[in-house]
């Protein structure tokens, strides 16, 4: 196996986060690099060309989303964000700006280490061929985007069009958390900003249709107050 | 033919009309109650009878009846008409050593029944009563939603007291104003025949005191009781005629356009109350409405304070018959009349007659009033009344004045003065006799007689014209010393000095009287600008206080109380004497005439009570409700030392002026108050939350790292010794329990900050429960869960964030107290209009003690030592399902295990639709 050493920036100002952050990183074989500042951060996301960034949004000298802003800018690098947890918007901000996803304080390590490598197979997923990815496939549904069609336990599954919108947009972004405004916008279009009673119906709709039991999803996941995701 | 114009209801018509259906709408939200009067042309008609088989007619109908009072007076029939009903027991009210039974207001307002039976409408009630009047009573059960029946005979009627007091040579005193008859709900005429009448009191079937039993039989003669009864009727029949009318106007009926019918009654020095009656009447019969005014002139001014009272009384008296009252000063009653009568557009103005009088005085007096009105305004109708008094009207013998008195002191002065003043001049003249023609002494006299016109008035001006001219003909005509006049041209001499003088002083002490009036007027408004601005300046209640007594106190001479309600309505004295501000205690102590009961019924009624008012009136003190726009603010008390200065309708009119100035200043302060408060929270939440969201940034960080630490001890450590592996994951634990009870323990600061702020939104159940179900998969661990939701659920509106916590909280519970084995079901359902979610574990269930505490911060289940957890997560539970309008509860299962169950209101969630999606 030779596989490429992958680059991990961590921009978080706790030294003692910053450590075992690096250390779980390192245990995968990863390199990688820390700033204690936003500031230093931005350096160090534009000089070690990273394939992820680890963000703390809690920094003392400057706004977390700007730096996703800046960094949106020039690269699309996985971003996952470290928060606190009694603020959704500020994941929502960050996720809108471009983050990929987040993590609420306190966690552990086997769930940082979960999500990343969740990101980095995604990332890996959307840079090969078209037509390998035309067919998706988590636990016993498999998606056939070139064809359009959906088969669940190899019974083909009746989906409406915004249904199937909706689950291409979860597909084509698999592990990584998508914010109710992003669905809307993308499914419905900009208007339909604020009816996200309408994206929680049709997502009731959907796991209806997918899922064993749709009041225990275990692949199209509620992120509460802040949107959706799709697990393997 | 003609085409008619079409019929269109006038729309301010109409206007008046949809606004009065409004209030009655409105009143109808208040229950208030109808009134039904039971009217008749004189006693023994069987009015009493009559009601009391209606009432018996409601109470068959299941209605709660109840008798209030109810005269039998001993008749068999009547009395077995009240067996059966319920009967209000009457309150005893000891008068003069004997004891009086009346009528129990308070007892009847509390056992509030839907129809109350009050006999004998019109009925004074015994002094130390709530109000002096039975029909003010029944106002006030009224107004607490109860209907009434009551009766009333036609000559207690207060405009036909007059008429029929000159009919039947009997005048009563117990009066119902008409306002009150025309505003009853049904008005039944219970009528008999003057025969029939006449053959009751015969068989002894009608009842009369006993005192007045001889008057009484002069008053059921065949003639008085024929026109009784036309008169009854009549005045049913007009009743009818405005029910008609009323319902002709709601029906856009066409109906002749009315001219505002409005009448000016000008009440004068004699009769004038037989003036506001008949101009009731008249107002009454036009339907329109009318003022009756009073004008002070110079001349009017200098009447006994008797009359003064006189007029006061026939000015309160019009008040009570429904006009607008008001007192004008001028020099000229005619054109004042005529100014007032074109600022308020009135066309028509009562006067009353004039006896008729010889020529000779009709030359010395001029023209009369009504005469001047016809030639300065030709467009006004002019109705003279008579002004005859009514036989039992007692001469007044109310003793002179003080105040009278002092004025009569002061004339006396002025004469001396005079006298002297004259007596001087001569004396200073004398020595001048030879050097001066007689025609420039004169002017010495003529000076004298302007300079007590100016002090003193007209008549020592007039006393000093003819002193003056004794004096002079005496000292300085010749003959001297003699009143015998040598020259015949000294008699115009005479004639020129005293008419001089009388003009001059009739001049200038109508001068005087502007001036004074003028003054006074500045004053006033001096005081109130003065007022107003200091009023605008205070910032406190005190100073509103202060700058009430302070001025108000000299200005009416009264003492000044200002009562202002506390948090529960409740009226607190707030200030009296100046200088102080003073407490409840010594309030009452300082004003042990201040009836603290008179002023909330004040405040809470929104009327004027006390002194010369319609509610107890024998107390010293008048209680003004201070209204501001938004509500009454307080109770303005003020006792003059001048009593009668409450009786006149400008100074009344002034002080409610000042009412409403206070009354708006302390609702500006309220206000001021208010925003200030809210300034305040809002600082005081930014800066809790900031302190929060610092300590919860300041506990997580450390915990994170001990926590991630601890964690890549034990995975990094596996091919070392086992214990160090294990060490690493416990701490990771025990990191992570404490995390969770800080973020618990964070959780309850905020909610107990007092504001949650929800984030609502609408959404299905089963998203937030399988959210919670992930959050919490790690304390599940081997449980097993199920989510049983009802079929058609329907979208619910809460902060998902907060319910998930419930959620996960309720989860984490139901697997702390059951085996690792158990299961823990979910479920949801609409149950009696309430959306219910269920935790249901099959654990050891909740101890009898704790059931009723559990919900209570810091409380925990049984085996404290084997279970980690402080006991806030219920606590919390509670706090956020209370904070969405819902409940939590929690009961034992029955065979095993606990349910937790919570409701939230269901709303009414907004439509999906689908149709544009389709296949």
């Amino acid at each position: 196996m030779t596989e490429p050493i992958r680059v991990a920036v961590i921009v978080e100002d706790e030294p003692q986060i910053r450590r075992f952050v690096r250390a779980a990183l390192e245990a995968e074989h990863w390199r990688v690099f820390e700033a204690a500042t936003l500031k230093h951060g931005l350096t160090e996301a534009g000089t070690r060309k990273p394939d992820l960034i680890v963000l703390d949004l809690g920094l003392p000298d400057g706004n977390g989303v700007d730096f996703i802003r800046d960094v949106r800018g020039w690269s699309n690098v996985p971003i996952m964000v470290l928060s606190a947890r009694s603020d959704e918007i500020d994941k929502v901000l960050a996720l809108d700006a471009g983050a990929d996803d987040y993590l609420t304080k306190p966690f552990g390590v086997a769930e940082l280490m979960a999500r990343v490598r969740a990101n980095i197979r995604r990332k890996h997923v959307q840079g090969e061929d078209n037509i390998e990815t035309s067919v998706f496939s988590f636990g016993d549904v498999i998606v056939d985007q070139a064809a359009r069609i959906v088969k669940r336990n190899n019974n083909e599954v009746h989906l409406t069009p915004i249904e199937y919108r909706l689950l291409c947009q979860l597909i084509s972004n698999v592990g990584r958390v998508l914010t109710h405004r992003h669905l809307l916008r993308e499914v419905w279009g900009p208007s339909h900003a604020d009816s996200s009673h309408y994206l929680r119906v049709y997502m009731s709709h959907l796991r209806q249709k997918l899922e064993d039991d749709p009041a225990q999803p275990k692949h199209i996941l509620t992120e509460t107050a802040v949107g959706y995701r799709l697990v393997m | 033919m003609s085409i008619r114009p079409l019929s269109r209801p006038d729309p301010d018509q109409l206007l008046a009309k949809i606004i009065e259906d409004a209030d009655e709408q409105d009143s109808r939200v208040e229950r208030h109650g109808k009134l039904r009067i039971y009217f008749g042309s004189s006693a023994g008609v069987g009015k009493t009878y009559a009601m009391l088989q209606a009432g018996k007619r409601r109470a068959n109908d299941g209605v709660n009846v109840l008798i209030g009072i109810v005269e039998t007076h001993g008749r068999s029939e009547t009395a077995a008409l009240v067996d059966g009903l319920a009967l209000l027991p009457r309150k005893k009210f000891g008068h003069h050593g004997k004891s009086i039974d009346e009528f129990d207001i308070d007892a009847a307002l509390v056992a509030k029944p839907d129809l109350i039976l009050v006999d004998e409408f019109a009925h004074t009630n015994a002094t130390g009563s709530r109000h002096p009047k039975r029909w003010q009573d029944v106002d006030e059960l009224l107004n607490a939603g109860m209907d009434v029946f009551t009766t009333l005979n036609v000559q207690h009627l207060e405009s036909l007291n007059d008429v029929i007091g000159g009919i039947t040579g009997i005048r009563v005193n117990e009066t119902v104003p008409d306002k009150i008859f025309d505003a009853a709900n049904e008005v039944i005429l219970v009528d008999i025949t003057a025969e029939e009448l006449l053959a009751r009191l015969k068989a002894g079937k009608v009842y009369l005191p006993q005192q007045a039993e001889r008057a009484a039989k002069n008053f059921f003669r065949k003639g008085n009781l024929m026109a009784l009864r036309e008169i009854a009727l009549r005045r049913t029949a007009d009743r009818v005629e405005d029910d008609v009318e009323a319902y002709r106007d709601k029906e856009s009926i066409n109906q002749v356009w009315k001219t505002d019918a409005a009448l000016l009654a000008c009440i004068g020095t004699s009769g004038s109350e037989s003036v506001v009656r008949s101009a009731a009447r008249l107002a009454g019969e036009f339907g329109g409405r009318w003022h009756a005014v009073y004008v002070e002139t110079p001349a009017l001014q200098r009447l006994s304070m008797t009359k003064r009272e006189q007029i006061l009384g026939a000015l309160k008296l019009a008040e009570s018959l429904g006009a607008t009252t008001a007192v004008l000063s001028g020099e000229v009653i005619a054109s004042v009349l005529i100014d007032y009568a074109r600022q308020h557009n009135f066309s028509r103005i009562v006067l009353g007659r004039h006896a008729p009088s010889s020529r000779l005085s009709r030359l010395f007096r001029g023209r009369y009033l009504h005469e001047r009105i016809a030639a300065m305004r030709l467009d006004i109708d002019l109705i003279e009344v008579s002004t005859k008094q009514s036989p039992s009207h007692p001469p007044s013998t109310d003793p002179a004045s003080p105040i009278t008195t002092s004025t009569k002191r002061i004339h006396w002065r002025a004469y001396i003065v005079t006298t002297l003043a004259c007596l001087a001049t001569t004396l200073l003249a004398t020595p001048l006799v030879d050097k001066l023609d007689l025609a420039n002494i004169v002017m010495f006299f003529l000076l004298v007689v302007v300079f007590v016109a100016v002090k003193y008035g007209r008549a020592p001006a007039a006393f000093a014209a003819v002193f003056g001219v004794l004096l002079f003909d005496f000292f300085f005509v010749p003959p001297r010393f003699s009143f015998a006049v040598s020259d015949v041209q000294y008699l115009l001499t005479f004639a020129v000095m005293l008419a001089v003088g009388l003009i001059t002083g009739q001049l200038t002490a109508s001068l005087r009287y502007q001036v004074r009036v003028a003054a006074s007027r500045e004053s006033r408004a001096r005081l109130l600008y003065e007022f107003s601005r200091d009023l605008s300046g205070a910032l406190q209640v005190e100073q509103v206080v202060t700058t009430t007594t302070t001025l108000l106190e000299p200005t009416f001479r009264a003492q000044i109380a200002l009562l202002l309600p506390d948090k529960n309505d409740r009226l607190t004295a707030s200030a009296s004497l100046p200088n102080s501000v003073a407490n409840n205690a010594t309030t009452s102590a300082s004003f042990p005439q201040l009836d603290m009961a008179i002023a909330q019924w004040s405040f809470d009624k929104n009327e004027i009570a006390g002194y010369a008012t319609d509610t107890l009136p024998s107390n010293p003190f008048r209680y003004i409700p201070l209204k501001a726009p938004m509500r009454v603010r307080g109770v303005l008390a003020v006792r003059p030392d001048n009593p009668s200065l409450l009786l006149m309708p400008e100074q009344t009119r002034q002080l409610e002026t000042y009412a409403v100035l206070i009354a708006i200043a302390l609702e500006r302060i309220h206000y001021v108050d208010v925003a200030q408060g809210a300034l305040v929270n809002i600082e005081s939440e930014k800066l809790r939350n900031n302190l929060l969201a610092a300590m919860s940034h300041d506990l997580r960080t450390p915990l994170t790292a001990m926590i991630g630490l601890a964690e890549s001890l034990s995975l990094t450590n596996n091919q070392n010794t086992n214990t160090s592996a294990e060490i690493g994951h416990n701490l990771a634990q025990e990191a992570r329990r404490m995390a969770t009870l800080v973020e618990n323990l964070l959780d309850m600061a905020r909610i107990q900050s007092g504001n949650i702020r929800l984030k609502r939104e609408w959404l299905p159940i089963e998203e937030v429960i399988g959210a919670a179900i992930q959050s919490v998969k790690a304390a599940v661990a081997t449980r097993q869960v199920k989510v049983e939701l009802a079929a058609h659920l329907p979208l619910i509106e809460i902060d998902a964030v907060l319910i998930e916590r419930v959620l996960a909280n309720l989860i984490e519970n139901a697997a702390k107290f059951s085996s690792p084995d158990s299961m823990i079901t979910i479920s949801a359902a609409v149950k009696a209009n309430q959306f219910s979610v269920a935790v249901i574990d099959a654990g050891t269930g909740i101890a009898e003690k704790m059931m009723s505490t559990i919900f209570d911060k810091f409380s925990r289940g049984e085996n404290e030592s084997i279970i980690h957890g402080v006991g806030l997560g219920l606590a919390i539970c509670r706090a956020i399902v209370e904070a969405h309008g819902g409940k939590i509860s929690a009961a034992n299962n029955m065979i095993q295990g606990a349910t937790f169950t919570f409701l939230l209101p269901l709303g009414t969630p907004p439509t999906i639709d689908t149709s544009h999606d389709e296949i």
